[in-house]
């Protein structure tokens, strides 16, 4: 499957509107928290995990998506959000834990869920995973259109739910699709160092589902398997497990001094940056000028100063409303 | 004890990280047994600190990082410690032992009993608990009550550095289970603000205290404060501003929450008549109600009033600053408790 010119710039604008909007999470988090770090502090408390470098398995995978089809996330779920089409100034505002967030600041950045587009995240390792098994279950009990998406780390791979759901997603066979972002690090423990086979994709043989490896953060292969398998789910086909080799070029969290990381690795990432890459194979292929390009990049910019406008705009919760929303 | 953390002059002063460090560093030069696993403990040094310099000295096979497999190595610990190791393992974030109860509540805590006590299960399990800092509701929780609820396993919660090192040395020797909840903002990390007195004198040679006595570490004759944890800082806090209005409470630190003691307890609240108790889990069916109910049923007779809980309202921890804050206790909310309770003109009470 080829992504079409128009897929191929919306995966550049949608990667480009992730990378902007971890830009400035990443500097407005720094507010209050210099000269001494504490991560209390600031417009932007508690942990931040940002999406910088992964920003393909986002946008080749959601590109095959409708605003009915699901998608679980994890506690690094902004560059997925976004491709799944979020709404951009909500997330934002429920990230500075503003009224006006998707969930009105009772979430955070580790807990956006945005029910217009069917999204949800977990802030626990691999649980989005059963969660993604029983809408696609709920979703083929009713006969209703719709495959659901769980996005999981390498890391997660190695955690019960992954396994217990691969399984139950097989034998009834449920329209999911498993997608392992695989940034070679969890926290401070390399793959390599937790995970007792070299590829994560293999696992898939062991369920009796189609397992498939992207190599090196490619968006438009990334497209091709993506849909692939988004079609077979669709089609009854039963689930699959894609494992997709992707960069972490941030820290762990916000703040993570990254002293575990060996020498020169994140500056041999940096080169390898799928943006610019991308940017590259556009005008390389003919599929965009310069022109139209910067045109995208300055739309992509200021729809993200428009969000965190809106977010720092926004007033604060009420703090009673914390009692509020337990039950419906 | 009416002090646990006396303070001389040029006197190290450690941070809870150090502090259980050192007494696990203490305890594996002396017993080979005595090894470490959990996520990002080795080269890391723990997500909080508290197992930094171990990998150096001891090496990787005796300072294991983990894959992100909890039910897996929480319950290997509970077979290497049937099988005589000492194994200490964390679990970074108490929130998470939802992926892997069953290893702890299931197997680590009722394996003694269920052997008639031939099996013993001597291990720590060191989690992190609280909140504070906005980091949502699934890695904000203390859920002692949860801990404490259920039979077969030991659970202390440390408030500074001098009991987190005593209280680890006597976990490791236990032979029982021990759950080492420590609180994030005690703990010293450089990546998020610390009490400052949680951070305190800890002499270098090893040494224990006892898991289930309790500190009465500030004494005082109207009401008794009970806590653990941070809310212990809390209520010293309020302590100190009760006693410029001339209302003098005691305080009363459980450090151990099983087993309890009860009876450190029921003596101060027989001294002062009242009691708050202070608390930063859940408000309902925990520990708040546990001590109150303790009293009540020891001898309501010296109440002079009714007992009043300062706990987390029982709604999951919101993200928003001005929401985490409202819900937390504090020590506004303590001495506002505190003076209610007594009625404003103090001296007319103590009279
Ligand atoms: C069950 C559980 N265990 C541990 C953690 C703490 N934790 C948060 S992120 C993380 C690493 C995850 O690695 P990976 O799945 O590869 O995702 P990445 O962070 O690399 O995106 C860990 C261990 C958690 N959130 N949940």
């Amino acid at each position: 499957m080829i992504p079409s010119r128009e897929q191929k710039l919306w995966m550049y604008e949608k990667m480009v509107i992730s990378r902007r909007f971890e830009e400035a999470i990443a500097a407005i988090y720094f507010e209050g928290k210099k000269p001494v770090f504490n991560m209390a502090n600031g417009p932007i408390p508690g942990e931040m995990h940002l999406s910088d470098g992964q920003e393909p398995c986002a946008v080749g995978v959601c590109a095959h998506l409708q605003p009915y089809d699901i998608v679980t996330a994890t506690h690094r779920p902004h560059h997925q959000a976004i491709a799944k089409g979020v709404d951009l100034k909500r997330m934002a505002a429920e990230i500075f834990g503003k009224a006006t967030g998707l969930s009105g600041g009772r979430g955070g950045h580790m807990h956006l869920f945005d029910s217009a587009v069917n999204f949800a995240c977990s802030g626990i390792i691999a649980q989005g995973m059963g969660p993604a098994v029983g809408a696609a279950l709920s979703r083929k009990m009713q006969g209703k259109p719709g495959v659901a998406i769980a996005y999981i780390g390498e890391g997660a791979a190695n955690q019960g739910a992954f396994h217990e759901s691969l399984n139950l997603a097989a034998v009834w066979k449920l329209p999911v699709v498993f997608i392992i972002e695989d940034n070679a690090w969890g926290i401070s423990v390399a793959k390599a160092a937790s995970t007792a086979v070299p590829e994560n994709h293999v696992r898939a043989a062991a369920y009796g589902m189609p397992g498939h490896l992207v190599r090196d953060n490619d968006p438009y292969a990334i497209f091709a398997i993506a849909g692939e398998a988004i079609a077979a789910a669709r089609n009854c086909g039963g689930p699959s497990l894609i494992e997709i080799e992707t960069m972490r070029l941030a820290g762990h969290f916000m703040g993570d001094a990254e002293g575990y990381r060996p020498k020169g690795e994140k500056d041999g990432l940096s080169a390898r940056d799928p943006i610019p890459r991308l940017r590259a194979r556009l005008l390389a292929d003919g599929d965009a000028d310069e022109a139209a390009l910067d045109q995208i990049e300055t739309t992509a910019q200021s729809e993200v100063d428009d969000a965190i406008a809106y977010a720092r705009n926004s007033p604060d919760p009420d703090p009673a409303d914390a009692l509020t929303s337990v039950f419906v | 004890m009416a002090d646990s953390t006396p303070i001389r002059k040029n006197e190290r002063k450690l941070t809870i990280a150090r502090a259980m460090a050192e007494a696990v560093a203490q305890e594996m030069r002396i017993d080979p047994k005595v090894f470490v696993m959990g996520e990002d403990i080795g080269e890391l040094g723990g997500v909080y600190g508290n197992t930094r310099g171990l990998l150096a000295e001891f090496g990787a096979e005796r300072v294991r990082d983990t894959p992100i497999s909890e039910t897996a190595f929480i319950g290997a610990a509970v077979g290497a410690a049937q099988d005589g190791m000492r194994p200490v393992v964390e679990l970074m974030f108490v929130d998470f032992f939802g992926v892997c109860f069953d290893a702890i509540y299931n197997l680590m805590a009722k394996n003694i009993y269920f052997s008639g006590g031939t099996f013993k299960v001597p291990m720590v399990l060191m989690t992190s608990t609280g909140g504070g800092y906005s980091d949502g509701g699934q890695h904000s929780q203390c859920v002692y009550g949860t801990f404490a609820h259920l039979p077969g396993m030991k659970v202390v919660a440390p408030s500074n550095a001098y009991d987190a090192k005593g209280l680890m040395a006597a976990a490791i020797r236990d032979d029982n289970p021990v759950v080492f909840m420590y609180h994030k903002a005690l703990q010293g990390m450089g990546w998020l603000g610390t009490e400052p007195a949680a951070t305190v004198h800890v002499p270098e040679e090893s040494y224990t205290i006892e898991i289930g006595s309790a500190a009465v570490i500030r004494s005082g004759r109207d009401l008794t404060i009970v806590s653990l944890g941070i809310g212990v800082h809390h209520a010293l806090k309020a302590a100190q501003r009760l006693s410029e209005r001339g209302i003098e409470a005691e305080v009363v630190d459980i450090r151990s929450l099983v087993p309890l003691d009860r009876a450190t307890i029921c003596a101060s609240v027989a001294k002062t008549g009242r009691l708050i108790v202070v608390d930063e889990d859940y408000h309902s069916y925990g520990v708040t109600g546990e001590i109150i109910a303790t009293v009540v049923e020891h001898d309501l007779s010296v109440l002079k009033a009714p007992p009043v809980r300062i706990a987390f309202p029982d709604v999951p921890i919101p993200f928003a600053r001005v929401m985490e804050q409202f819900c937390l206790p504090n020590p506004d909310k303590i001495v506002t408790a505190a003076e209610t309770m007594l009625g404003r003109d103090v001296a007319v009470t103590n009279a």
